[in-house]
């Protein structure tokens, strides 16, 4: 059992729980991820690591409310229980001292890339970040990122705040102006890793990105998450997450984010009919 | 003296009517009556060889507890049993008899052989329901700490041996409930849960600790239990690894699943029962099972039983080279699963959404023996022929899982990821580690790894006997010339 300690409301349908994990937290590293199961009748669901406390023996993890599973997890409050978390899983990310690295967030994925972020500025390395959204209300972790980044760069598709335009948009700016770029580490919605990649194969530029495939345990066992990498078959949860996106088959890896979307759409609406109209809003 | 012949067949076994249970997940076999379980128990000759208990991997008294189940004396027939197995109602049920105890059993040379199953099976159960208040019988503590990596059988196995010789036991498992494959992979019409968890709650009021949501290797390294965590030796019996898919074009079509998954998500998540529970399983109308051993049965069975109104089992092989138990195979043909042998799949192909809309199969024909010794399957040219599936399920085998090897630098391997151990004591390349099972052995049956948890009970208790360790240094010397 795992004691929800704090919540926060990042942005709508985005929370922020601090919960109790102390072996977890005491092991994981940037680019980990974790297990979660909520309760007994629960999906087994992955959930990147944002942040750890140690000495209080904490992990954060953000939550974007999409379906059944992210919206309950959302509606939780501070003393309230998670049955099982378990990780850390996945490889940490590599980080390479001394490097001039690009971070680029999409959407929740600046949940992902923000540890990544810290970890490359751990390791004197100089990060430009950069994040964007559909718009400013669904913008997270921008002033968390910012005090950890050399230069941080903000875009939203609508234009209320920040750059008006797509993250590649941003990162084709720093590109062509001939800034020295060893490494681009892009992390968001399928689309968003796909243009990125596409950007960064015409520069010659490494890109890594870290995919949230459908899973199961999680260790390496049910063969849920395949991707195919390079042409090879690679398992995110013992593999990856995080592959060269330069080499993975996007195709296939939106194709199978979409297994279960009938039965997604049943599984909300039963849950909101069952707890009435509340469900799913932010509490 | 042997006994005078009886009947010349086995006590038939009341099972479920099969076009019923092939749409329920409750069990198909009911179990014997106490009349059935004596009149098979009287089955048996007592021969004088008594060649049953060599051909038991945990070398249980077998004449000795059918005599007692022949005379009325079921108490003393459980005790009789439990002395060697700690997991007999799993064993009654999932172990492959045919080809141990019943397969070299005297009367078996010119009838039916006893049906030791079905009366190990019979004696558990009668032993759960009226012996459950019996008070486990254990040596003192000894002080002495011993980790137990996977809770599945083989480590349930080194965990009820070893709290019994008085140590101390912990057991990790990754996953949020203890059994490993009894419980995500052999289903419930097979295995029922309960059973699983009866003999985990016997372990955990001998005393033994169990940690679950924890994955050695990740949340703490084998390093960290020897050291940190203050364990005097560990075993690892991690099981099953990654599954392996055909490679062929689709395969990762949606609707393509490995046994694993496919299972796991129906036996452990419950998908069966979606949407009371949240994790879901394509149900198929036709679901195409690849391969032949009882984990391609217990996936085809479950697509039967999730609703599909066809489910073919394709198997690249004769019926005589399927590795599955017997009776699975009866009794998936009873509930109607369509048998495609000496067919293999060569591809899927996918409907515009990316699901699977069908399959291309080849014939095949028996060719010269392979390393198996098994005749290897060769494609007859021109014989492709369509199937029209929505699901595949991928039961063609495993590797190894390489999440906790990973992390233990020292620990020996072979080129297939699995864990180098000696086969007599378990031990591995680093003294206080043993280990056994799948993840030594490669895919197996249940028993096989409980016989290779009661060798490395055995061996972990010689091991922290001897305050020189100096019988382990050999062994270590030749498991790392390997």
């Amino acid at each position: 059992m795992h004691r929800i300690v704090r919540k926060n409301q990042l942005a709508a349908d985005v929370v922020q729980l601090e919960v109790e994990a102390p072996l977890i937290a005491r092991k994981r590293r940037a680019g980990q991820f974790v297990i979660v199961h909520l309760n007994e009748e629960a999906e087994r669901i992955p959930l990147t690591i944002a942040d750890s406390d140690p000495a209080r023996g904490t992990l954060t993890l953000i939550i974007q409310g999409v379906g059944k599973s992210t919206k309950q997890l959302n509606r939780l409050q501070a003393g309230d229980v998670i049955r099982d978390i378990l990780g850390p899983l996945g490889k940490p990310t590599h980080i390479q001292p001394n490097s001039q690295v690009v971070c680029i967030g999409g959407g929740i994925g600046a949940a992902v890339v923000y540890p990544i972020v810290r970890a490359f500025r751990e390791s004197s390395s100089q990060v430009i970040s950069i994040i964007g959204a559909r718009t400013k209300s669904l913008l997270i972790l921008e002033d968390e990122i910012r005090a950890l980044s050399e230069q941080t760069i903000v875009t939203t598709d609508d234009g209320s705040y920040g750059m008006s335009g797509f993250v590649t948009d941003a990162l084709k700016r720093i590109l062509s102006n001939g800034k020295v770029v060893d490494e681009v580490i892009a992390i968001g919605p399928v689309p968003m890793m796909r243009a990125v990649c596409k950007v960064t194969r015409e520069a010659g530029v490494k890109t890594v990105v870290s995919l949230n495939p459908i899973m199961v345990d999680g260790t390496g066992m049910c063969g849920g998450c395949r991707v195919m990498v390079g042409g090879k078959m690679q398992f995110v949860c013992v593999d990856g997450p995080e592959f060269d996106g330069h080499e993975v088959d996007f195709d296939e890896l939106t194709a199978r984010l979409k297994s279960y979307t009938q039965f997604e759409k049943e599984s909300l609406e039963r849950y909101e009919n069952l707890c009435g109209v509340h469900c799913g809003l932010p509490a | 003296m042997a006994k005078k012949i009886g009947s010349k067949t086995k006590t038939p076994m009341p099972c479920q009517e099969a076009r019923p249970r092939a749409r329920n997940f409750s069990e198909v076999a009911l179990g014997y009556s106490v009349e059935m379980a004596v009149a098979e128990a009287n089955r048996c000759i007592e021969c004088k060889n008594r060649p049953c208990i060599a051909g038991c991997p945990v070398e249980i008294d077998i004449p000795g507890f059918i005599k007692a189940v022949a005379e009325n004396r079921f108490v003393d027939a459980a005790h009789i049993l439990k002395s060697k197995n700690s997991l007999p109602a799993i064993c009654g049920r999932v172990c492959p008899q045919e080809e141990q105890c019943e397969k070299v059993c005297t009367l078996g040379v010119k009838f039916e052989p006893v049906g030791v199953g079905r009366v190990e099976r019979f004696v558990a159960d009668w032993a759960r329901e009226n012996l459950a208040d019996e008070t486990p019988q254990k040596q003192p503590p000894n002080g002495k700490r011993v980790a137990v990596v996977g809770s599945g059988p083989a480590g349930l196995t080194v965990a009820g041996d070893l709290i019994q010789m008085g140590y101390q036991v912990t057991i990790f498992e990754a996953l949020h409930k203890a059994g490993g494959v009894l419980v995500y992979g052999i289903p419930e019409f097979r295995l029922p849960k309960s059973i699983v968890q009866n003999e985990i709650d016997y372990l955990l009021h001998m005393g033994v600790e169990l940690q679950t949501n924890v994955v050695i290797g990740k949340s703490l390294t084998l390093d960290e239990l020897l050291s940190e965590e203050g364990f005097d030796a560990v075993f690892i019996g991690t099981g099953a690894g990654l599954p392996s898919f055909m490679k062929i074009p689709g395969i990762n079509l949606i609707g393509v699943y490995s046994a694993n998954e496919y299972l796991t998500r129906s036996n452990l998540m419950k998908a069966y029962r979606f949407p009371e529970y949240d994790t879901p399983l394509i149900r198929a109308k036709n679901v195409a099972v690849v391969g032949g051993g009882n984990t391609a049965m217990d996936s085809v069975r479950t697509a039967l039983r999730l609703g599909a109104d066809h489910a073919y089992l394709i198997y690249r092989r004769s019926r005589n080279e399927m590795p599955a138990r017997h009776e699975e195979i009866e009794h998936a043909e009873e509930e109607g699963v369509q048998f495609h042998l000496l067919t293999n799949p060569v591809e899927i192909f996918g409907n515009e959404r990316g699901g699977v809309r069908g399959m291309r199969c080849q014939r095949m024909e028996l060719g010269e023996p392979d390393d198996s010794g098994r005749r290897r399957p060769v494609p007859v040219p021109g014989s492709e022929f369509e199937v029209e599936v929505d699901t595949v399920v991928m039961a063609v085998g495993q590797g190894a899982n390489p999440v906790l090897t990973s992390t233990a630098p020292n620990l020996k391997t072979n080129k297939w990821g699995n864990i180098v151990a000696d086969p007599e004591t378990c031990a591995t390349s680093i003294p206080g580690v043993f280990a056994g099972g799948d993840i030594v052995s490669g895919g197996a049956t249940v028993i096989l790894a409980m016989g290779a948890g009661r060798k490395a009970a055995r061996s972990i208790h010689a091991y922290l006997s001897d305050p020189e360790r100096s019988s382990q240094t050999e062994i270590q010397e030749a498991v790392m010339q390997g």
